[in-house]
C-alpha cells in the first residue's frame, strides 16, 4: 500500500520536531528515513504508526485519510529498536498476540504462528521466554509479530540500532531478503548512511525536522541535493572552496593547471583502499582515497610533494 | 565493619526483638490457656473480625484506585498533575489522629452531609464505614507509589506494540501492562495489608472505641491494657504481631518468585 504524508507538523512543547515534512513512499518498496539523532526520522516514522498525532498534515494509506485513525485500527506492523518483547509471554505467545486479540480460530493462529517461526529461524526458540534470546533473536521475534498479522505496511524504527555489528549486518541481509519475498510497504529508520544505502530502495533524508532529498541510494550519494546531503551519506573532503568525495579525487606527480599542491602526511591501507592524508601549501589537509594498485604506482611516501586533483574532470591538455 | 554490625543488631535488638520478644513472652507467661481465653471473648473475636473487614474492604479499594492513579500519572499529561502527585503523600504527611478529626468534620453530625445522611439514617462517623474511610485513607500511598517506578521502568513500548497489533486500551492493560506491573502491585498490597492491620490513630478517633462494635484489634489491645488485664492486650498484640508477620512472609515469598522469573 503507497503512503504519503503530506505538510506534517508536530511539536513537542516548543521544539519543532516536523516542519511540513512530506514523503511519498511507492506501494511495496523498501525506503530509509535516513538523518542524524534528533533529525525527527522516528517522529515521522511514528506519525505514520498513528503512535503520534500531528499537528498539521495528512497521511494517506493507499489513498484513504488515515490521518486520525488510531494505530490501532492503522494495520500497521511496528518494529522497536528495543524489540519491545513481551517479557512475560513465551516467543511463541509473543508471535501470536495480534493473532488472539483478532480471536482467529486456534489451530489456525498455531498454523501461523508455526510458518513465522520458520521464517524468522526461531523454530526451535518457541517456548523460552524473551530473556532468554539473544538481541538478533529478540528483533527477529518482533519482526514475526509484526508480520504475524499480515499488515499492508511495515515499520521499522531503527531496527537494529541496538545490535552488535555482526548480526546487524546479518539482519539488514535477512530484512533485504524477506523483503523480497514478502513485498509488503516497508520504512526503516535509520541513522547509519552504509545501512540505508545497502537496504533500502529509496531513501530519504531528514534533517531538522525537515526532508533535505528523497531518491535512489545512487541519486542521493552521486547527486546529493544540498551540502547536508553531500556530508551526511558518504566521507568528503574539501579542496579549497569545494567539497568533494576523496574517492573522486587523484593524485598526480607533476604540477597541472587546477591540481593543488601539498605534502603526503600519511597513507593509511584500508585492504583493497588506500586513503592519502595530505597537508596543501595553503588550506584545510585534504583526504584521498585511492585504489591499491594506483596508491602502489604513484610510490607515495611521506613526505612526498604531490598534486591533487579533481578525477572527475578530465585533466586538460 | 565488625563494630558496625554489632552496632546495627544490637540497635536492633533494643528497638524490634525485645519489645515484640517480651510481648510473647508475658503472653504466654501463665500459660497458653489464659491467653486462649482471652482472645477467643466475643468482643476479641468480634475485634480481630472488624480488623479483617477493614483489610478486606480497603486494600482492594486502594489497590484498584493505586493502580488507576499511577496509569494516570505516568502514561498521561494534564494540568495539575504535580498537584496530584504531591497530593497521594498527603496521608504519609498528617498525623493520623488528624486525619481522623478531619473526617469526622466532613461526614460527622455536624458534618458537610452530617443532616443528609442523619436524615436517611446513614451512620459513617463512629460506625463501620467512619473506619473503613479512615484506614483507606492511611492506606493509599501504598500501591501507586510501589506501581510508579515499575511503569516508569518498563516504558511505553511494549504498550505502544500492542497497540499497533489491534489491541484495545483495555486489552492492552490486561494483557500487557498489568501482567508487568504485577510484582509492584504485589507489594503495594502487602504493605496496604501491614498497614490497615496495624492503624490504630485515626480509626480510633472515628470508631466511638465501642467494645464488641467498633473496636478494631489494635483498639482492643489499648482497651485491655487501660482495664489492667494486661493478659488481654499482649495476647491481642501477638495475633496482631502474627497477622503482621504472615504478610511479611507472604511478601518475602513474592520476591523470591520475583528474583527466579528474573532469572
Amino acid at each position: 500500500m503507497a503512503i504519503e504524508a503530506t505538510d506534517i507538523t508536530k511539536h513537542f512543547g516548543d521544539f519543532k520536531a516536523l516542519d511540513g515534512v512530506s514523503v511519498n513512499v511507492p506501494n511495496g518498496s523498501l525506503t530509509a528515513l535516513l538523518g542524524p539523532s534528533g533529525s525527527g526520522k522516528s517522529t515521522l516514522l511514528r506519525v505514520i504508526a498513528g503512535l503520534e498525532e500531528p499537528d498539521g498534515g495528512t497521511v494517506r494509506f493507499g489513498g484513504r485519510d488515515v490521518t486520525h485513525v488510531s494505530a490501532q485500527n492503522r494495520g500497521v506492523g511496528f518494529v522497536f529498536q528495543h524489540y519491545a518483547a513481551f517479557k512475560h509471554m513465551t516467543v511463541r505467545d509473543n508471535i501470536a498476540f495480534g493473532l488472539k486479540i483478532r480471536k482467529q480460530p486456534k489451530d489456525k493462529i498455531k498454523a501461523r504462528v508455526d510458518e513465522l517461526l520458520g521464517l524468522v529461524h526461531l523454530t526451535g526458540w518457541a517456548d523460552r521466554y524473551p530473556a532468554q534470546l539473544s538481541g538478533g533473536q529478540r528483533q527477529r521475534m518482533a519482526l514475526a509479530r509484526a508480520l504475524a498479522v499480515e499488515p499492508e505496511v511495515l515499520l521499522l524504527d531503527e531496527p537494529f540500532g541496538a545490535l552488535d555489528t555482526r548480526v546487524r549486518e546479518e539482519l539488514r541481509e535477512w530484512l533485504r531478503r524477506l523483503h523480497e519475498e514478502v513485498h509488503v510497504t516497508t520504512i526503516f529508520v535509520t541513522h547509519d548512511q552504509q545501512e540505508a544505502m545497502e537496504v533500502a530502495e529509496q531513501i530519504v533524508v531528514v534533517n531538522d525536522g525537515r526532508i533535505e532529498q528523497a531518491g535512489s541510494p545512487a541519486d542521493v550519494y552521486e547527486k546529493p541535493a544540498t551540502p547536508f546531503v553531500m556530508e551526511f551519506v558518504g566521507p568528503v573532503t574539501r579542496v579549497g572552496e569545494r567539497v568533494v568525495r576523496p574517492h573522486d579525487l587523484d593524485i598526480v606527480q607533476d604540477a597541472e593547471p587546477g591540481a593543488l599542491e601539498a605534502m603526503v602526511q600519511r597513507v593509511v591501507y584500508l585492504g583493497f583502499e588506500v586513503r592519502v592524508e595530505l597537508v596543501p601549501t595553503d588550506g584545510p589537509p585534504v583526504s584521498v582515497q585511492l585504489t591499491r594498485t594506483e596508491a602502489d604506482a604513484l610510490e607515495l611516501a611521506e613526505g612526498d610533494i604531490v598534486w591533487v586533483r579533481d578525477g572527475r574532470v578530465p585533466a586538460r591538455a | 565493619m565488625k563494630g558496625l554490625r554489632f552496632a546495627a543488631l544490637g540497635y536492633l535488638a533494643a528497638i524490634l526483638v525485645a519489645p515484640v520478644g517480651l510481648i510473647f513472652y508475658r503472653t504466654f507467661e501463665r500459660g497458653i490457656g489464659a491467653a486462649w481465653e482471652s482472645v477467643t471473648t466475643p468482643e476479641a473475636q468480634h475485634a480481630f473480625w472488624l480488623t479483617l473487614v477493614m483489610v478486606v474492604i480497603a486494600v482492594p479499594l486502594n489497590t484498584v484506585f493505586g493502580v488507576a492513579t499511577a496509569m494516570l500519572l505516568e502514561r498521561r499529561e494534564f494540568r495539575g498533575k504535580a498537584v496530584l502527585n504531591s497530593i497521594i503523600d498527603l496521608p504519609f504527611a498528617i498525623s493520623p489522629v488528624v486525619v481522623g478529626l478531619a473526617l469526622i468534620l466532613v461526614y460527622g453530625r455536624t458534618g458537610w452531609f452530617g443532616d443528609w445522611f442523619a436524615e436517611n439514617g446513614i451512620r459513617i462517623i463512629f460506625s463501620t464505614p467512619g473506619m473503613v474511610l479512615a484506614t483507606i485513607f492511611v492506606c493509599l500511598p501504598f500501591v501507586v507509589r510501589e506501581v510508579q517506578p515499575v511503569l516508569r521502568e518498563i516504558g511505553t513500548e511494549q504498550e505502544e506494540a500492542a497497540r499497533t497489533l489491534g489491541a484495545t486500551p483495555a486489552q492492552t492493560f490486561w494483557r500487557i501492562t498489568l501482567p508487568a506491573i504485577r510484582w509492584g502491585v504485589g507489594y503495594g498490597v502487602v504493605l496496604s495489608t501491614a498497614r490497615a492491620l496495624g492503624e490504630f490513630g485515626a480509626v480510633a478517633v472515628v470508631s466511638g472505641r465501642i467494645s464488641g462494635v467498633t473496636e478494631t484489634a489494635t483498639l482492643r489491645v489499648q482497651e485491655r491494657f487501660e482495664a489492667f488485664d494486661p493478659v488481654g492486650a499482649y495476647s491481642a498484640s501477638v495475633v496482631l504481631a502474627l497477622m503482621g508477620m504472615a504478610v511479611l512472609l507472604f511478601m518475602n515469598l513474592l520476591e523470591r518468585r520475583r528474583r527466579r522469573m528474573a532469572a
